[in-house]
């Protein structure tokens, strides 16, 4: 064996171990906080902490919330993204931007913006006190602040599906007698239905796991405005095994959401 | 019988051009890529407006600038077979078949007679249920070629229909077209590149250059392919 060929062997080697520590490293990174969540509860506390009412309400008033908000988002969202796809119109760019804005912009500051338009002495929230109807620190604004985040993973998928569509099925489906709206529902909508879905599961995981958005616009009421994440931060300072409890709830939750949508990516109809 | 008289501006040049399909007659509009055949087939369907000009069926006007009329494309009654066929992956090939009839509601039993008999005359009685997506080639153009019949069109397009098909099915194709719009008796407009295709199928053609008619006539009069070698 010559110098240069043990040589190349030692440094192959060295690739080797370099590349499985990084990958390792990086996997320990994000594993290791949420496997310490586990670990630092035993199961009959767990078991325990679930029966608690205040565990109980958060669950409830999260997973209400998030299912209103994602079926206003998707019954809103889908004609919408369509709409914005298949029209030119002056503005579209703008509008474009705008859907995205929530994902950048800091959830508390969406709250912040939520509240001076709606509370009790904004814009439209004075209007609206006027004939009683308050709308901050109500489950109304629970679901305003998650809609007002969560929708656009929604939208951003909804309009990158429209966008890929083969425009000649919609077409050959207007020639064929087909309105508009039956075109829409009987084939853009199916086409594009496990891409929907798997933006409609982001979706509805980011809402569930809103928490500054919420917090500023709709308070910390239990029962009212207290939804999980807003039960983990509050339980801090309290029964810490709730904390615990509420946030391996969410764990759980957020690894089938991963699951279903990786499963949804492998069951994508195949296109024509 | 088509008429159709068009004009339209397009990005690079200006399309400019006329002809007429008489009733059972195959016409073929051939035409370099971005010639303008395509907008053309988009134009009669009403897919697109022309700037200028008229279209019409038989007697009756589809579009027509001067009188400002232009009936939507759902109501023109046009068989309309796109590219690489775009038949519906999502529903089975009974579903294809009947979506133009269900578009316009017609009766339950009506269209289960006629997705019957379009699936034998297509030769695809036994793939009544299989999902479109999972077919062959031939077999989706077979079944496209059904779907846009089925409607009773009065004028039957297809753009690029022989594109992607093996010999046989080209064949097939070609045979199927030709039945159908002898028996049906209504004019048929093929876009193809194909000299070959042109003769084979084609009752007259012409060829397109940048939205002008560069040259009409009987195919096996089709000028040579001695300086187009996309014609071959």
């Amino acid at each position: 064996m010559t110098a240069s060929s043990v040589k190349k062997k030692i440094t192959g080697t060295l690739t080797c171990i370099a590349a499985g520590v990084l990958i390792v490293a990086v996997a320990l990174y994000l594993v290791l906080p949420i496997l310490a969540l586990f670990f630092r509860i035993t199961p009959d506390l767990f078991l325990a902490s679930l029966a608690d009412p205040e565990v109980k309400a958060a669950l409830s008033l999260s997973l209400v919330t998030s299912v209103i908000s994602l079926a206003i988002v998707i019954l809103v969202g889908t004609p919408f993204a369509y709409i914005h796809c298949r029209n030119q119109y002056p503005g579209k760019m703008l509008v474009d931007t705008i859907i995205d804005l929530p994902l950048v912009l800091p959830p508390a500051v969406a709250g912040m913006a939520l509240l001076v338009l709606y509370g009790r002495a904004g814009l439209v929230g004075k209007y609206a006190n006027i004939f009683g109807i308050s709308i901050a620190f109500t489950t109304l604004a629970v679901i305003m602040a998650q809609i007002f985040v969560a929708s656009p993973f929604y939208l951003r998928q909804a309009k990158s599906l429209f966008d890929q569509l083969d425009p000649a099925y919609e077409l050959t489906a207007r020639t064929l007698g087909a309105s508009p709206a039956r075109v829409f529902a009987h084939v853009v909508v199916p086409l594009t239905a496990s891409g929907l879905v798997s933006g409609a599961v982001m979706t509805f995981g980011r809402a569930l796991g809103e928490f500054g958005a919420t917090i500023m616009f709709a308070g910390n009421l239990p029962g009212v405005t207290q939804t999980m994440p807003l039960a983990v931060y509050v339980n801090l300072a309290g029964d810490f095994n709730v904390g615990l409890t509420i946030s391996i709830l969410l764990v759980l939750i957020s690894f089938t959401i991963m699951i279903a949508i990786r499963f949804l990516a492998k069951t994508e109809v195949s296109h024509a | 019988m088509l008429e159709a008289v068009i004009k339209k501006q397009l990005r690079d040049f200006s399309l400019d051009l006329s002809f007429s399909v008489n009733d059972g007659s195959i016409f073929v509009l051939m035409g370099e890529n971005g010639a303008g055949k395509t907008t053309v087939l988009n134009c009669i369907a009403g897919l697109m407006g022309p700037d200028a000009g008229s279209i019409r069926f038989n007697s009756s006007v589809v579009f027509d600038a001067g009188i400002g009329i232009n009936i939507p494309v759902e109501e023109r009654r046009i068989g309309f077979v796109f590219q690489r066929s775009a038949v519906f992956p999502h529903m089975t090939v009974g579903e294809n078949i009947a979506f133009g009839l269900r578009a316009r509601r017609k009766p339950t039993v009506f269209i289960k007679e006629r997705v019957g008999h379009w699936l034998k005359a297509m030769h695809i009685e036994d793939l009544v249920d299989v999902k479109a997506g999972n077919l062959s080639g031939g077999q989706k153009q077979r079944v496209a070629l059904a779907r846009a019949l089925a409607i009773e069109p009065a004028l039957l397009m297809l753009d690029e229909p022989f594109t992607g098909l093996d010999a046989e099915n080209i064949r097939l194709v070609k045979e199927l077209t030709r039945t159908f719009v002898t028996s049906m008796k209504i004019p048929c407009l093929i876009v193809t590149h194909r000299v070959i295709d042109c003769r084979d199928v084609g009752d007259n053609a012409c060829i397109i250059c940048r939205g002008k008619k560069e040259w009409e006539g009987k195919p096996e009069n089709l000028p040579g392919c001695s300086c187009r070698n996309d014609y071959v």
